[in-house]
């Protein structure tokens, strides 16, 4: 294509120009350092929890028995009904998001179910996070949800109902640097 | 601003029209008038301490002089939880565009753990060809990379929407941002070695904190130019800023940048966490909220003279402020004083780098008068800092992330300088 060496280094002076390359950007070479490890051990440690429900564990929990282990590990910050306390406001909300003032609870905000399981899991409580187990962590969010007027005291949280859950303001967001 | 003398009185005659050449020319001539005899007899340097007994021994780290204590972080931490919550760089007390270690911003969720970096682990997985797992020694083995640049909070400068100004100093309301030389392996290598698969686009990314705070981040970011950070301004990360690894994404919201970096799980989809849905949203006056909201926009502030600070008398004052756009470099600082009905450029301290701090400067001829100082900044994307009244016209007030209006100082005829809207 280029008869010449000198056309030949030209026509890579131009290119290099066109991309931008300077003599600080040129391919680095990386050691490849990363351990192998299985997807399986991985996903023993893994915690996060997706809108479609990958990624929760087997357990079930209910309202009902979620109520005593809201009063035991967040009522003390959160209130006794999920308001009113020194933490967010997880519940009763009564101004709606286009008032000045909203209140942006778990029901009248929160757009999917799954993420109160997956920020109880590894958050809370406060003092000792990552220390409830799945049967308390469905349960706790059941109870939550059902605070929140969004599902029924007696209904049971599982990897399967969690997710199916509709949150009222699951359309209340308009996504502005996502791909 | 507030340790500058007055200027003598028959230096210059009162004038509120910024002119830097004007005032050094009339300042040599008045400096020759009133030579420095006076000065050396009243404060000699004969008997001082310091010049007849000898100093302190060597430090194995340096620690800024006593006199400098009050250069410092302001906390403000939940009650209950003493580790939730903010501390704020004092922006009016430093100069320069580097934020010392020690003054960095803070946001934690769950306080600041202590980690062994010999047990610390950073694992890559989810939709790439082989999940793999590294640990600091082998990361410090990598290609680095330096870049200086800030991070700035999603919520920086949020009493900005309430309707009456605050008066706190400027870095007590606008301080949860700072800028260092951030220094770490480029994430593309990380992504290339495990391999990604066609269908990821988002990347989540865990923190090692007792709550391990997670973030969804597009995958392209990703590969366009994050990296995991080691080093800040030269030194191992800080714990209070992710040791022994954080997360840098140049440019967008602080909480991206996971700090205590232990995770990133590659996915077709936001994990939606807590921090990405309920928080670090913005909820407009419709009932509708911007998600997603990543680059910190153009903005910038008047550090000095700022709220709390008092000018000593009429005469020549030297502004100086902050400027940073998450969308690139800083290309212009306008400054007023006289409320925004006039605008001269302001000398950018060179050189810009992108997504970083810039300090511009100008000098200003006090009158003695009421005045109102603000500055405007527009970046190489073509951004212009806005007006408060624009911004709350498109968003309303509620949004609470994401504030980036011009700041107004108040000068009273005292020389006092205060927070007005």
């Amino acid at each position: 294509m280029y008869r010449t060496s000198i056309e030949r280094a030209l026509a890579v002076c131009l290119l290099m120009l066109a991309c931008g390359c300077t003599s600080t950007q040129r391919k680095v070479e990386a050691p490849k350092l990363g351990m192998p490890v299985s997807a399986e051990a991985v996903a023993r440690e893994a915690l996060n929890v997706f809108p479609d429900g990958r990624g929760l564990p087997d357990g079930r929990g209910s309202a009902t028995e979620g109520a005593s282990l809201f009063a035991k590990h967040c009522a003390a910050c959160h209130g006794r009904d999920g308001r009113g306390g020194s933490a967010e406001e997880l519940a009763g909300a009564s101004r709606p998001l286009d008032h000045p003032d909203a209140d942006k609870t778990i029901g009248s905000y929160w757009p999917y179910a799954t993420t109160v399981f997956d920020f109880i899991r590894r958050a809370k409580p406060m003092q000792a996070p990552g220390t409830l187990d799945a049967n308390e962590v469905y349960a706790l969010s059941a109870w939550l949800l059902h605070a929140n007027g969004v599902i029924a005291a007696d209904a049971v949280m599982d990897a399967q109902t969690l997710p199916a859950v509709r949150m009222p303001n699951r359309d209340g967001f308009i996504r502005i640097e996502a791909p | 601003m507030t340790d500058h003398p007055p200027a003598p009185a028959h230096a210059a005659p009162a004038s509120d029209e910024p002119g830097r050449r004007v005032f050094l020319r009339r300042g040599l001539t008045a400096a020759a008038i009133t030579g420095g005899g006076d000065v050396l007899a009243q404060s000699g340097t004969t008997g001082l301490p310091w010049l007849h007994v000898p100093g302190q021994p060597f430090s194995p780290y340096g620690q800024p002089s006593p006199y400098e204590r009050y250069a410092a972080r302001r906390i403000g931490a939940n009650r209950a939880v003493a580790g939730n919550g903010v501390s704020f760089t004092p922006l009016e007390e430093l100069e320069g565009t580097i934020t010392p270690n020690g003054l960095h911003f803070e946001r934690h969720h769950n306080g600041v753990p202590q980690i062994d970096p010999a047990r610390h682990r950073l694992t890559l997985h989810g939709r790439v060809r082989q999940p793999l797992v590294f640990d600091v020694k082998s990361l410090l083995r990598y290609p680095l990379r330096s870049q200086t640049l800030f991070i700035e909070c999603g919520g920086n400068s949020n009493a900005g929407w309430h309707s009456e100004p605050i008066q706190r100093p400027a870095g007590s309301v606008h301080g949860l941002v700072s800028c260092a030389e951030w220094t770490g392996v480029p994430l593309s290598l990380l992504l290339d070695e495990a391999g990604t698969e066609a269908d990821a686009s988002w990347v989540i990314a865990e923190g090692a904190d007792a709550g391990a705070m997670n973030m969804s981040i597009p995958l392209a970011k990703m590969r366009e130019d994050c990296m995991v950070a080691l080093f800040q301004n030269g030194e191992r990360l800080r714990p209070e800023n992710g040791y022994p690894m954080r997360l840098i994404v140049p440019g967008w919201e602080g909480v991206l940048h996971i700090k205590w970096l232990q995770r990133l799980e590659l996915s077709d989809q936001p994990v939606m966490s807590r921090n990405e849905t309920s928080k670090y949203t913005e909820l407009l006056p419709s009932g509708k909220a911007r998600q997603f909201t990543f680059t910190m926009a153009c903005k910038s502030l008047i550090t000095a003279p700022s709220h709390g600070q008092t000018l000593r008398g009429a005469g020549v004052q030297q502004i100086s402020g902050l400027a940073w756009s998450g969308h690139g470099r800083i290309v212009r600082v306008e400054v007023s004083v006289d409320n925004g009905v006039s605008w001269m450029d302001a000398d950018l301290q060179l050189p810009a780098l992108p997504r970083s701090f810039t300090r511009f400067r100008t000098a200003w001829r006090w009158n003695g008068k009421p005045a109102v100082l603000k500055s405007r900044a527009t970046d190489d994307a073509g951004n212009v800092q806005p007006e408060r009244t624009a911004l709350v016209a498109e968003r309303g007030r509620a949004g609470y992330f994401h504030y980036n209006a011009i700041v107004a100082w108040a000068v009273e005829d005292d020389g006092l300088v205060s927070h007005i809207y």
